[in-house]
């Protein structure tokens, strides 16, 4: 038996919470941290007193040395088990495996998992540059002016060039996230796009427009994750951990081993078999998405389509909420919030949602297992993460 | 068509200085800060030896004695085979272009004034990949698989950086 098979259905996750987000002015880095983690104890039920492991993730406005031990700090904890982890995008899907296996082996019984900054209020200048100035690598991609954009840029020409993927099928993704966004209260952006405006906003680095890019946001986000038996008592339906997987394979975009293929296809393959499940038993799909290319990758790479068919299922209206696959039915981080490794966790979060079964206008009727797909620097890590509202 | 507070929102979109603060706030520092000089390479044990030789304008791979393969970035030992019997050997500063992008939003000061310039990923003819700026007259109209060949960029104090240009052939 597998680490990873020995974890189906040993966890469930019993509450989420969401920070206000969007400019957030009274809260610190850390403080929102906290407003998200206490919404996320009280959606499930839970004192403070029951929780006895804290996972987090990596500030760039509130870099503590020691972040995870600064919160629980911050918050009065003193748990037994405490860790920052940093994986970039990938962090919350990884912590979610590290808390799972931590319950598991009876280490914790009950654990927070949280990730956020304020990020849109809180950068001083100094801060921002040592932020950006960190994503390339120091001697061979910094000295030749390689921005973020830039990286997912080269990544989403070859795609163009090796499938004929075109301009407005990437730009579908950005229309089709906005909408989804317009449906959640909490979601920082409030206003309909259309194609056009996607295609003639700024260019920022050739063929990405400024709508193809993700937010920059104050939030943060929270779940707790403790033991399946243990959630059978608690106030909402728990959801359970059925499939995880992770891949690693570079971490700067000079040494990816392709612009086309990433660990994600393996991540998911992982998961899948660890589930028992294939990529058309999924319901809804969370999909990492800091730039409007990125989904349209992983939702090849996890099977859902073909190689080079990602574009034209978004184009084709199959990721909206009614459709084939609802994909980002939050808005994810291109409408809903980015702000640091809290993108990734709040498609956790909507997973979560999506499978308790009450969201509205928003739900995805019927919706019984979910994949959640995390990725971290330029497609170099990648965690797949399989949820379902019943054990399996 | 969006708004102001949606477009400083958005990640990209950010110029330093929208970035780090309102514009009335701009001082003294910040001035300083967007006349930085682009910046120079700072080696490492790993990496002496080929900014060295980008001073004498000869581009530098590693190769591996004990399973034949180049690799870039400078290691300490071998990626593939991890093997630490590793040399110098010169390249001959020819590639083709595997994709690319035409930055309009600078990622540091430093790069704003230079906008819009050309990022690539080069798979050299010897077989490791680097990434570059394409440069000279022509370079906007770069395209994948165009060849392209080493040239050097000072950066200050003899400090050179492999550049490439697009050539035909």
């Amino acid at each position: 038996m597998t680490t990873s098979s020995f974890l189906k259905n040993k966890v469930a996750l019993v509450g989420i919470g969401e920070s206000n987000i969007g400019k957030v002015p009274e809260c610190s880095g850390l403080g929102l941290n906290a407003q998200a983690c206490k919404r996320a104890l009280d959606d499930a039920g839970l004192k403070v007193s029951d929780v006895d492991g804290l996972l987090t993730a990596y500030s760039f406005t509130e870099p503590y040395t020691m972040l995870g031990s600064s919160l629980c700090e911050y918050l009065g904890l003193q748990p037994r088990l405490c860790c920052s982890m940093v994986a970039g995008g990938a962090s919350p899907g990884i912590m979610l495996r590290h808390a799972a296996q931590a319950i598991a082996m009876g280490l914790a019984e009950t654990v927070l998992v949280c990730a956020g900054e304020n990020r849109a209020t809180g950068l001083g200048r100094d801060l921002a540059v040592a932020v950006l100035a960190q994503v390339g690598h120091p001697q061979f991609e910094q000295p030749y002016g390689g921005s973020i954009p830039g990286f997912y840029a080269m990544v989403a020409r070859r795609h163009m060039y090796e499938y004929g993927t075109t301009r407005e099928q990437i730009a579908s993704v950005a229309v089709n996230t906005r909408a989804h966004a317009l449906l959640h209260p909490n979601a920082q952006m409030k206003s309909p796009i259309t194609l056009e405006q996607v295609l003639s906003s700024k260019p920022i680095a050739d063929p990405l427009r400024m709508l193809d890019c993700c937010l920059i946001s104050d939030a943060a986000g929270a779940f707790v994750v403790t033991s399946a038996e243990k959630a059978r008592d608690l106030r909402a339906k728990p959801i359970y951990l059925l499939g995880i997987g992770e891949k690693h394979t570079h971490e700067h975009i000079m040494c990816a081993p392709s612009l086309t293929h990433f660990g994600a296809a393996e991540s998911g393959h992982i998961a899948y078999e660890m589930a028992g499940v294939g990529p058309e038993d999924i319901d809804v799909a969370e999909l990492y998405d800091c730039f409007t290319i990125v989904p349209i990758i992983e939702l090849e790479e996890l099977g859902f389509t073909e190689p080079g068919a990602g574009g034209a299922f978004f184009e084709q209206g199959h990721a909206r909420i009614g459709g084939k696959l609802p994909i980002n039915t939050h808005g994810g981080m291109l409408s809903h919030a980015h702000a640091g490794a809290a993108g990734g966790l709040f498609g956790i979060v909507e997973a979560v949602r999506q499978l308790r079964g009450d969201e509205g206008d928003r739900q995805v009727h019927g919706a019984e297992l979910a994949l959640v797909h995390n990725e971290g620097g330029i497609l170099s890590s990648h965690c797949t993460i399989i949820l379902g509202n019943q054990e399996s | 068509m969006p708004g102001l507070d949606e477009d400083l929102a958005n990640a990209a979109s950010a110029t330093p200085k929208a970035l780090f603060g309102k514009p009335h706030l701009l001082s003294v520092e910040d001035v300083k800060v967007m006349s930085t000089p682009l910046p120079r390479p700072n080696p490492n044990a790993d990496s002496q030896s080929y900014w060295d030789a980008a001073r004498e304008r000869r581009l530098l791979i590693r190769n591996c004695k004990a399973c034949g393969r180049r690799h870039f970035m400078p290691r300490h030992l071998c990626p593939h085979c991890w093997s630490d019997q590793l040399e110098w050997m010169e390249s001959h500063g020819r590639g083709s272009i595997l994709s690319f992008s035409v930055v309009h939003r600078a990622p540091t000061p430093a790069f704003a004034a230079t906008t819009p310039y050309v990022i690539a990923l080069i798979d050299l003819d010897e077989g490791p990949r680097m990434f570059a700026n394409i440069v000279g007259d022509n370079s906007h109209d770069v395209a994948i698989g165009d060849r392209v060949s080493v040239i050097y960029e000072a950066r200050g104090d003899g400090a050179m950086l492999p550049q490439f240009t697009r050539f035909e052939g």
